[in-house]
């Protein structure tokens, strides 16, 4: 049943534990490469297993771009409205609206390298930074999305579907943001930190919910999780109507400002992208190294491929699989707070466009893997940041990315699609890498 | 197999019976009563308006003390947790769980009500109108899950709905805004159907590629289409059939027999799901795909086209709950209009353990704190109402966690069926 990856399992064999590698037992005899085989490989055949292993993501994301394109020009009344008269015009001038919505999507989220060229000769700093905004942007955009979608990840890893991530970055940001007005007078090394820290809890406090259910009671953390979101909406609303949250003054559902003391810094100054970019980075480490080499992270990952082998290799699966959730509902919790914790941060109830539902579709792109979270968090922020310049200048709604990305997670989730669809023979990567056992299994 | 395991709780490595945490559970229900509502002024009274606005025939509001029914009830309350706790109620478990809840209900409109003057036939004819998009969604989990397929996608079926309800109707009239509805819906289901079954996508990640996708998708025409040509965002909306004589009935005329076809129409569906689903042929092949597929394989009965067949049904009766919100309430449509009445959906279908009946039961409780909330929200009590619209969900988490009551999934719920 299985569909992990046979690359990932033999560091998992090798580090020194008491191996329950049974774990991987069911799946067909040849797991992964034999000792004399991984000898042999050459740069050539990995550098061509990388590409295969890039190949359905790939066109996924191309397939999900030309439906949009497909889209846009259906949905043009000038286009339809033109079809019966002179359908090659009409045609001919959808095709291009969706190419100059591209064009702008892409304008919006990387730059122009020429003009960034010319302003890094220049060294003219104001010119610099108009140069670069676009991808500032972009990396704002991918910053949440890092947290949020290794947060799904470390959740698929050890079998559990994490569905809250919205709800959890929702705490995050309100713990996040409690901390930054409620304690004053610190200096920044010590409050900003704390804030982070809150962030954090808030979020793992939420996600400890549904693992500590799931662990001694069976209930189903799909189910859970739905409905922490909504819980976590209403407590939001709730929470901005009344003191302490409600900014003085205000009628309206809108926090205090986060005060400077508790707010990460610009990377560079003028541009938005913040200190919080590296920091993300940094998580992906921290998380990959939790998830590969560590004995926690082995257990996680065991308990994902059979909790039966697990149990019987020693591992308590109830208190990893509640462990699980709290890290994971931690990790969305900081894509809360780094949403929050910057410069004038505000919170108010719309505050996320649903980072915790993009984190399903990174953590599927990115195959649960923190280096494809990364890639996939990206990708993402690059569609998000120039979908905003592509509504300003095209007037084509910003809503376009978000189908164009739930194609992309039905190609990535269905391979055999894409596979019938550019005709390609064999299976070199698999499916999903959770199964879902039914509602109580 | 189920939601909840059926082993006792550990606690401090002491087993305790299932029936005894109920038991506490109803205790600090009852406590939690005393506490939070029993401190009414003494000798205020609750007044409950019976009668709906422009009815011939009108009745004596009814007045209650409201110290004193809320320290009996909360009494009661207590009285039941202590035999729960004690020896248990058995078979009768349900019935208890269902007075406790009554109880919970009955104490806070008194206590709400206290010192003021609440309609509650109005409340109540909201509660019928609010839960009917959450019987139509609840319904179409119950068609799907039955035969063994999780469907966490009704909540884009319910906004594709809505959408195609609103532009069909617009251009064609209400009745073909309610089949274009129901045909976007089993459009949907059958995407979902399709790589569930077929290709054996993770159901759960399948219905959350429905739900961005229905969301991405209706925002982005509503903004690119809708607001370019407003005609196509004002269909003409169903008005209230009151069926003669039955609606003369006090209090029970304007609730069931004053309303629209929509309405109506969640009552037959109802009672047709719960008879076709537990009393005729149909129903028990569809359910034996959905708890046994393999023994239902080899009786002959074809799993996957059953599958397909109730996941599109599914599909349709939440593109008609979707119509519903257009066609039957607001008259136009509004991005993400539903604001998860799927889930909650969801959630009555769980909370009703997976049965007609129950679900719709369950849809009119969450119903009644959304009507209340709109209620309370004018009438200045204090206590922020928005904590009654948490109640659906954390009222799930409850249920799923076994702390009370206890609901069982179908046994093949989510899990592909592949023939050997």
């Amino acid at each position: 049943m299985s569909d992990q990856d046979p690359r990932t399992i033999p560091p998992a064999a090798a580090t020194p534990e008491p191996a329950p590698a049974p774990a991987s037992a069911p799946a067909p005899a040849p797991a992964g490469p034999t000792p004399e085989a991984a000898e042999r490989t050459t740069l050539a055949t990995r550098i061509g297993r990388l590409l295969g292993s890039l190949l359905i993501p790939a066109l996924a994301i191309v397939t999900g771009l030309l439906v949009g394109a497909v889209i846009v020009i259906f949905s043009d009344h000038e286009v339809v409205g033109g079809l019966a008269s002179d359908p090659l015009g009409a045609l001919g001038l959808g095709v291009g609206r969706a190419i100059d919505a591209y064009g702008a999507l892409f304008a919006g989220s990387l730059g122009d390298p020429g003009r960034m060229l010319t302003a890094i000769g220049s060294g003219d700093n104001a010119q610099l930074i108009r140069a670069f905004r676009p991808i500032s942007e972009s990396l704002l955009s991918a910053t949440p999305l890092i947290f949020a979608g290794l947060a799904v990840a470390l959740g698929f890893r050890s079998g559990l579907f994490n569905i809250g991530g919205e709800g959890q970055l929702y705490l995050g940001a309100i713990f996040g943001v409690f901390a930054s007005f409620a304690f004053t007078g610190l200096p920044m090394i010590v409050h900003l930190p704390l804030a982070v820290v809150f962030g954090f809890l808030g979020g793992a406090v939420w996600g400890a919910i549904p693992g500590v259910l799931k662990a001694r009671t069976g209930a189903h953390e799909v189910i859970v999780t739905i409905m922490l979101n909504y819980v976590a909406y209403r407590l939001l609303d709730i929470l901005l109507k009344n003191p302490p949250f409600q900014r003085e003054g205000s009628t309206n559902p809108i926090s205090k400002i986060v005060p400077d003391s508790a707010a990460m810094p610009p990377l560079i100054e003028g541009l938005r992208v913040t200190w919080w970019f590296p920091v993300a980075l940094l998580t992906a480490f921290a998380v990959s190294w939790l998830l590969f080499k560590s004995t926690k992270g082995f257990e996680f990952r065991a308990v994902g491929l059979n909790p039966g082998a697990a149990k019987y290799a020693g591992i308590s699966v109830g208190l990893t699989t509640a462990l699980t959730m709290i890290v994971s509902g931690g990790l969305a919790g900081l894509a809360g707070a780094s949403v929050m914790l910057v410069q004038r941060g505000t919170l108010t109830p719309g505050f996320s466009p649903g980072y915790g539902f993009d984190a399903i579709a990174i953590a599927l792109l990115g195959r649960s893997r923190p280096s494809g979270v990364v890639a996939a968090a990206l990708l993402f922020g690059v569609l998000r940041a120039g979908a905003t310049t592509m509504q300003a200048s095209t007037q084509i709604p910003i809503d376009l990315v978000v189908v164009v990305q739930s194609f992309v997670i039905m190609f990535i989730a269905a391979p055999a699609l894409v596979r019938g669809i550019y005709r390609i023979r064999t299976a070199k990567v698999t499916g999903t890498e959770v199964f879902m056992k039914g509602w109580g299994a | 197999m189920s939601v909840v395991a059926a082993r006792p709780y550990q606690i401090g490595g002491v087993a305790i019976a299932r029936h005894r945490v109920s038991g506490l559970v109803y205790i600090l229900v009852a406590a939690l009563i005393a506490v939070m509502w029993g401190t009414v002024e003494p000798g205020s009274e609750s007044r409950f308006d019976l009668n709906a606005s422009g009815v011939a025939m009108t009745l004596p509001p009814l007045v209650l003390p409201s110290g004193a029914v809320i320290w009996g009830l909360a009494g009661v309350c207590a009285f039941l947790g202590a035999i729960q706790l004690t020896r248990g109620f058995g078979a009768r478990r349900g019935l208890v769980l269902a007075s406790v809840i009554l109880i919970v209900v009955v104490t806070f409109l008194v206590w709400a009500a206290s010192g003021r003057s609440m309609n509650l036939v109005g409340v109540i004819q909201a509660t019928v109108v609010k839960a009917t998009p959450l019987t139509f969604a609840a319904m179409s989990g119950v068609l799907c899950e039955r035969a063994g397929v999780v469907n966490i996608a009704i909540e884009g079926m319910l906004l594709t709905g809505a959408f195609v309800s609103a532009v069909v109707g617009s251009a064609f009239g209400p009745l073909p805004g309610i089949l274009g509805a129901a045909l976007a819906g089993g459009v949907l289901a059958w995407v979902l159907a399709v790589l569930a079954i077929r290709y054996k996508v993770d159901q759960i990640i399948a219905g959350t590629i429905i739900n961005i996708f229905a969301a991405g998708m209706t925002a982005f025409l509503s903004a690119r289409v809708l607001t370019e040509v407003p005609s196509l965002n004002a269909p003409q909306r169903v008005s209230a059939i009151a069926i003669p004589v039955l609606n003369d009935i006090p209090i029970v005329g304007p609730i069931l027999f004053s309303n629209n076809i929509f309405v109506y129409g969640m009552f037959f569906l109802v009672c047709v799901l719960h008879v076709g689903l537990f009393k005729t042929r149909w129903g028990l092949r569809v359910r034996a795909v959905g708890e046994h597929p393999k023994a239902a394989d080899t009786m002959g009965i074809d799993v996957l086209r059953t599958r397909y067949l109730n996941v599109i049904m599914g599909g349709m009766v939440a593109g008609v709950g979707g119509a519903f919100l257009v066609i039957g309430a607001t008259g136009r449509f509004d991005r993400d209009m539903t604001a998860g009445r799927g889930f909650i959906g969801l959630a009555a279908m769980i909370f009703g353990a997976w049965t007609p009946i129950g679900s719709f039961l369950a849809s009119l409780v969450f119903g009644f704190a959304d009507s209340l909330q709109a209620r309370l929200s004018v009438l200045n009590v204090p206590v922020p109402s928005e904590i009654l619209l948490m109640v659906p969900y954390i009222v799930t988490i409850f249920v799923v966690a076994g702390l009370v009551g206890r609901s069982r999934a179908p046994a093949a719920d989510g899990r592909p069926y592949e023939k050997e």
